[in-house]
């Protein structure tokens, strides 16, 4: 049984329907990708996931006993709430002091826990809320932009943790993220949103896409050659294959 | 040994503090400071209620401060922000309080001391009443304590915690409506909000935790009513108001001794560097 399952799902916010006819099945272990343009319902997704919102239409199920991370796209604290990452790290539920350490050094901030939340930098507190959804021990983890803000290398660090996170525990991922590219190593699978699902299935498959094209213009052009310059230098060699990415891949467009 | 007026009020000013300081912490931590203003002043009109439909005055504000409590919940995150909607209902239901009364014909009542309490009126049933209603508020926040303060963080963590915002919310409103029914007598409405955030204000600097900030904060709370009772009577001033400007004194410290330690250790880490 998948951890997930979602069939045709359909989503109305204020009268206005932002997802609709959405199919996804989410196995253990895989990292999933989702991109598309802004307003295209990405974070109303993992909202309807972890049931902040119902589901106007359609069905979504949950294996029994599935335990959800979640780390939103950012966390506005109030300035006036004082709160240290261990404090934060033992909301809603205590946790013992070894968990929360442990939690920390997953998230690679083991130096974090007296820290005030407020005093953190924007990478820190991403990391400090990765870990609090690693405490959950989740089967699935679900990442909102979690590198908005970051840099080129805090991002890329952000997503080495995220592979070595999905290495040592196994969760499946599910994330939104903007930077296609870079993001593309570590996805199994690419799902590209636009209140309906324009097309999936591989990084590579997604890029090249006419679907995908269409949605993100001619910058996806560079997108899929820093990709391919990435990909070829790390296997050293040219494959045939690859080169010819860029030829139509007929994918499961629904539109 | 409670014949003694100035000890029932002195623990009724206790007890009220007590009570205020988790709720003035969320208060000051959500950003509902109008949301004590809108209840308080719902309560002009639950006096103005209970004194035509010949109620206790207690029952009347706690009934109108309850619907306010529920109203705002219901309405928060509609079309308007929420301080415009707090604004809106705030102001109106102090009008529609101070309309109602001077319908009520016959008795000369005493508006002042509504609007700024009696705290040294307090008998020995309104002793009760403050004490189950801190018990009853101080049990029910304790009881929802870690809930409150994740759905405070953030709603949509607090959603994949399992846990409704909304219904934290309203755990919240309907605790704020009991404080500010039992802190009538002691404040008036028009002071009950300031008795929520000015020692929650002023508590802030100094901690680092937010269980660390309700106690300060009712120590602050609790040292300003005790203090501002003594004072109001050796200078012969209203009470209500002496309680609350010595809380804004106790404010006014707080913020200059946070200052002057944050200006002191910057001039000793440029002395280290230099």
């Amino acid at each position: 049984m998948p951890l997930l399952s979602i069939d045709d799902l359909r989503v109305v916010l204020g009268g206005q329907t932002i997802l609709e006819g959405i199919d996804l099945k989410l196995e253990c272990g895989e990292i999933v990708t989702l991109v598309g343009p802004n307003g295209s319902g990405k974070s109303t997704l993992l909202r309807t996931i972890i049931g902040a919102l119902t589901p106007a239409g359609g069905r979504l199920v949950r294996r029994p006993g599935l335990t959800i991370g979640y780390v939103p796209q950012r966390l506005a604290i109030d300035p006036t709430l004082p709160m240290t990452v261990t404090r934060f790290l033992n909301l809603p539920r205590r946790r013992s002091r070894e968990a929360v350490q442990q939690a920390l050094a997953q998230a690679g901030v083991p130096e974090l826990g007296s820290q005030q939340l407020l005093s953190l930098s924007g990478g820190q507190r991403q990391r400090v809320l990765l870990a609090r959804a690693l405490l959950e021990k989740p089967d699935l983890l679900l990442l909102d932009e979690a590198t908005q803000g970051l840099d080129h290398r805090g991002t890329a660090d952000f997503y080495r943790q995220i592979e070595r996170v999905r290495r040592e525990t196994g969760c499946a991922i599910l994330m939104v993220s903007h930077e296609l590219h870079v993001v593309m190593r570590t996805s199994d699978r690419v799902i590209c949103l636009d209140r309906h699902v324009c097309c999936q299935g591989t990084p590579e498959r997604v890029l090249a896409s006419p679907a995908y094209q269409a949605l993100f213009g001619p910058d996806t052009a560079d997108a899929l050659a820093f990709y391919r310059h990435e990909h070829l230098r790390e296997k050293d060699a040219a494959s045939p294959a690859l080169a010819q990415v860029g030829a139509a891949h007929s994918l499961g467009v629904s539109a | 040994m409670l014949d003694d007026f100035m000890l029932r009020a002195a623990l009724a000013g206790i007890g009220v503090a007590l009570a205020a300081a988790p709720l003035g912490c969320f208060v000051v931590w959500r950003r509902m400071a109008y949301f004590g203003d809108a209840t308080a002043h719902a309560a002009i009109l639950g006096v103005a209620l209970s004194l035509l439909l010949s109620t206790s005055i207690f029952a009347g504000v706690l009934v109108v401060s309850l619907l306010m409590a529920i109203l705002v919940s219901l309405l928060s995150g509609r079309d308007y922000a929420m301080d415009t909607l707090l604004g809106v209902m705030a102001h109106s239901a102090l009008a529609f309080g101070l309309v109602a009364v001077s319908f009520v014909s016959g008795v000369r009542i005493d508006l002042m001391a509504y609007l700024f309490g009696d705290i040294l009126a307090v008998g020995k049933g309104d002793l009760v009443l403050i004490a189950g209603g801190a018990l009853l508020v101080m049990a029910l926040v304790g009881w929802r304590w870690s809930s409150l303060l994740t759905a405070t963080l953030d709603a949509d963590l607090a959603r994949a915690n399992g846990i409704h915002p909304g219904r934290e919310q309203l755990v919240l409103t309907l605790s704020l409506a009991v404080v500010v029914a039992v802190a009538l007598k002691v404040v008036g409405v028009l002071l009950i909000a300031a008795l929520l955030i000015i020692p929650a204000a002023a508590a802030r600097p100094f901690c680092r935790t937010p269980e660390a900030m309700v106690l300060v904060a009712a120590v602050i709370g609790a040292a300003s009513t005790s203090g501002g009772l003594q004072a109001a009577y050796w200078l012969d001033t209203p009470t209500g108001p002496t309680i609350v400007s010595l809380a804004a004194l106790v404010f006014v410290l707080c913020s200059l001794v946070d200052l002057g330690r944050r200006r002191f250790a910057r001039m000793s880490s440029s002395d280290i560097s230099s």
